[in-house]
């Protein structure tokens, strides 16, 4: 876990330490989390590890894009992870658990279908927690430049001289 | 060298802000041997500085101190501290710009008589016409490097034009080319040419479009007869007895309040912050702010009809590659109220990167009908809609003295309701926009709100008579003989075109207006 090296030479914990403000540039090595990898739970410093969890299905329910893999949502939410935000945080998935129940899930985790626990974020979508959390997921997702490729977006073509000799008009199938 | 001017020297122009009007004022005035001082609330950035980096760029450019909204626009809602997308920089919204430089039509100086009365509008004639324009157009063009026109020819067309073309075509649309753009289409110019990059939003890193940050204020540095001076925030407007004006205080790089005298004031600070000066330096003798005996001073608030068309095909576009606005359909840009609406609207590419698309391409949305269209991001072309809106009295600007920024100035409040002629116009731009990518075989089309505004318009308005606006046809207050507005809050009307060649256009007339006044001594 901890000593697992990304391709980058630096370890999953600093890698996920940079993922800190949303809107913030993140430098994410490619392959450093498996997406079926919890291990993630023992380098949490403020959340509970289930509490965690669920804010990651949390967020890929808010975006799901089933080619963009877990480690990415994982990056996206990390940012809760500290001392002052964890407070809101195990309010809000409490509150959402709550909303599960109230709907005859054992929590948010437990229905199983993307269509349920859409429906309980459908009941709650005004709140402040919900909110928060989608509108961070817009940079905090989105903006990670490891994410890009998922999309086929190039970003910055500057340094490779644009795109003048490199395809600006290359569309075949008009 | 640049000419550094005392503090008292009483004999200066002070020019307030440095983009498409103050930066070209300035430089023009200098060119002209008159003493300026551009005082530019921003920093100084150049192509080796810029980012493409699309919220990178925006961290580094854009004008984030505090502003509220208001009304039924989506931006309240969407972006309520954000109710415009412009720049804090030397050479402000000009680097920012997608270079779009198109002429306003003939009948468009004339909206009040051509569109007759239009039930809630505050429509006005401008007090100058196409034939007066003329000649401060063609020097607009030549110093901004306007394709197609001049001699320059027109960009090649990326895959997000060819796109457009195609589907414009197969509606019969005719006026359909890569536009007339500030960005250079060929190698026998100053600026460098274009290479094709993508983000001309994040300022231009090869500086081939134009932008006032590295052409009209190191050219007017160079004279020696103009001092820019950034991080130099203008708070208040400053007046004698007989009403003149004197001087401006303004903060400094290190917070200190500073007060340079002048002979004449230009304020260009884009439609937000030139009204908001005016009001802030109400006085005894002008309670109401500064050249605001009609009422009129941050009234009339117009940021164009705008909206974006997205579609997505079953193979890749790839439309961030490329000059990010070179294609336009002027067909729709005409008066006909046959469609239901008065004036008309320009379509013209453009392109957003994955961030950015994620953030405008429906604000506030989530889930699957969301994420389908992002993943699909390479397989998406796009245009932005850009029509005439009304102007309305009661669209304004207002000082907000609950909130107050960072040295302590209370902020605008922006309140903006669409017109109903600017939702027909909408709607019908919409349509248009999808049937354009449909004929190419789009699967499926997003009519995509208004952005925050990048078009700030109208609230010190251009009037023949001093009672239905704050400025006479040069852009001097009709109650305060040296002071002046140079920017596109003079705009009496909007129009469908890109503002910035016409700011610029009437920059250059100012400044060749106001040279000859100060000669004279009649100023």
């Amino acid at each position: 876990m901890g000593t697992m090296k990304s391709p980058k030479g630096l370890t999953r914990r600093e890698l996920l330490s940079r993922a800190t403000a949303a809107g913030a540039t993140f430098v994410v090595g490619s392959g450093f989390m498996a997406a079926n990898d919890a291990a993630w739970a023992a380098e949490l410093n403020s959340l509970k590890p289930e509490t965690f969890a669920t804010l990651v299905q949390m967020a890929r329910d808010i975006y799901p894009h089933d080619h963009v893999g877990d480690e990415f949502y994982v990056v996206a939410v990390k940012g809760y992870d500290t001392a002052d935000a964890a407070e809101g945080i195990e309010a809000g998935i409490a509150a959402l658990n709550a909303a599960a129940q109230g709907r005859g899930h054992s929590s948010y985790l437990g229905a199983g279908w993307e269509r349920d626990r859409v429906d309980i974020l459908r009941g709650m979508e005004d709140s402040a927690f919900f909110q928060q959390i989608r509108g961070g997921l817009v940079t905090g997702l989105y903006n990670q430049k490891a994410v890009w490729p998922l999309f086929g977006y190039e970003g910055a073509s500057f340094e490779f001289g644009g795109y003048i000799d490199r395809g600006f008009n290359d569309i075949n199938w008009l | 060298m640049t000419a550094p001017f005392d503090l008292t020297d009483n004999s200066v122009v002070v020019v307030i802000g440095t983009g498409a009007g103050g930066g070209v004022l300035a430089n023009e005035l200098a060119q002209k041997g008159v003493s300026v001082v551009a005082l530019e609330a921003g920093g100084r950035y150049l192509p080796e500085d810029y980012v493409n980096d699309e919220w990178e760029s925006f961290g580094q450019l854009a004008w984030v101190d505090a502003r509220t909204t208001s009304g039924d626009w989506r931006v309240a809602n969407d972006f309520s501290g954000l109710p415009a997308w412009i720049v804090k920089a030397v050479g402000g919204t000009t680097t920012h710009w997608a270079g779009a430089s198109l002429r306003f039509q003939p009948h468009e100086w004339k909206a009040k008589t051509t569109y007759g009365a239009v039930q809630g509008a505050n429509l006005l004639d401008w007090p100058i016409d196409a034939d007066e324009m003329d000649p401060w157009y063609t020097l607009a063009e030549d110093k901004l490097g306007v394709t197609r026109t001049g001699d320059r020819p027109g960009l090649p067309g990326n895959n997000n034009y060819l796109v457009f073309e195609k589907g414009a075509k197969a509606l019969g649309y005719e006026q359909v080319h890569t536009g007339r753009m500030a960005i250079n289409s060929d190698d026998n110019r100053d600026r460098t040419k274009c290479q094709q990059t993508g983000f001309c939003f994040q300022g231009c890193k090869w500086g081939a479009k134009w932008s006032a940050a590295y052409t009209d204020i190191p050219e007017g540095e160079a004279t020696g007869n103009l001092e820019v001076r950034d991080h130099a925030h203008v708070s208040r407007i400053l007046h004698n007895d007989e009403g003149k004006v004197t001087g401006v205080e303004y903060f400094d790089k290190d917070g200190n309040l500073q007060t340079q005298m002048a002979r004449v004031i230009c304020v260009a600070g884009n439609s937000f912050e030139s009204p908001r000066l005016l009001l802030n330096s109400a006085s005894d003798m002008f309670p109401d702010g500064l050249a605001n005996s009609s009422g009129q001073v941050g009234r009339n608030y117009m940021r164009h009809m705008t909206g974006s068309v997205y579609a997505v095909f079953d193979k890749p576009v790839k439309m961030w590659r490329g000059t990010t606005m070179a294609g336009i359909i002027q067909d729709e840009s005409r008066h006909d109220p046959e469609r239901g609406f008065v004036g008309g609207y320009e379509l013209e590419t453009l392109a957003l990167g994955l961030p950015f698309m994620a953030a405008f391409l429906d604000p506030g949305a989530w889930g699957r009908e969301f994420t389908t269209a992002l993943d699909a991001y390479e397989n998406m072309a796009g245009m932005w809609i850009v029509g005439e809106d009304m102007p309305q009295e009661t669209n304004r600007i207002t000082i907000n003295h609950d909130v107050k920024d960072q040295w302590g100035i209370p902020v605008v409040n922006v309140h903006f309701d669409d017109h109903p002629n600017d939702i027909a116009m909408r709607n019908h731009a919409y349509q248009q926009g999808q049937a354009v990518y449909d004929a190419v075989g789009a699967t499926r089309t997003f009519p995509t709100p208004p952005y925050p505004s990048t078009h700030n318009l109208g609230t010190n308005r251009m009037s023949e008579d001093p009672r239905d606006g704050v400025v006479n046809k040069w852009g001097q207050t009709h109650d305060i003989a040296n002071l002046f507005i140079s920017d596109g809050s003079q705009f009496t009307t909007g129009a469908a075109e890109n503002p910035t060649l016409t700011i610029v256009a009437l920059a250059i007339r100012q400044a060749d207006h106001l040279a000859g006044e100060l000669a004279k001594g009649t100023i």
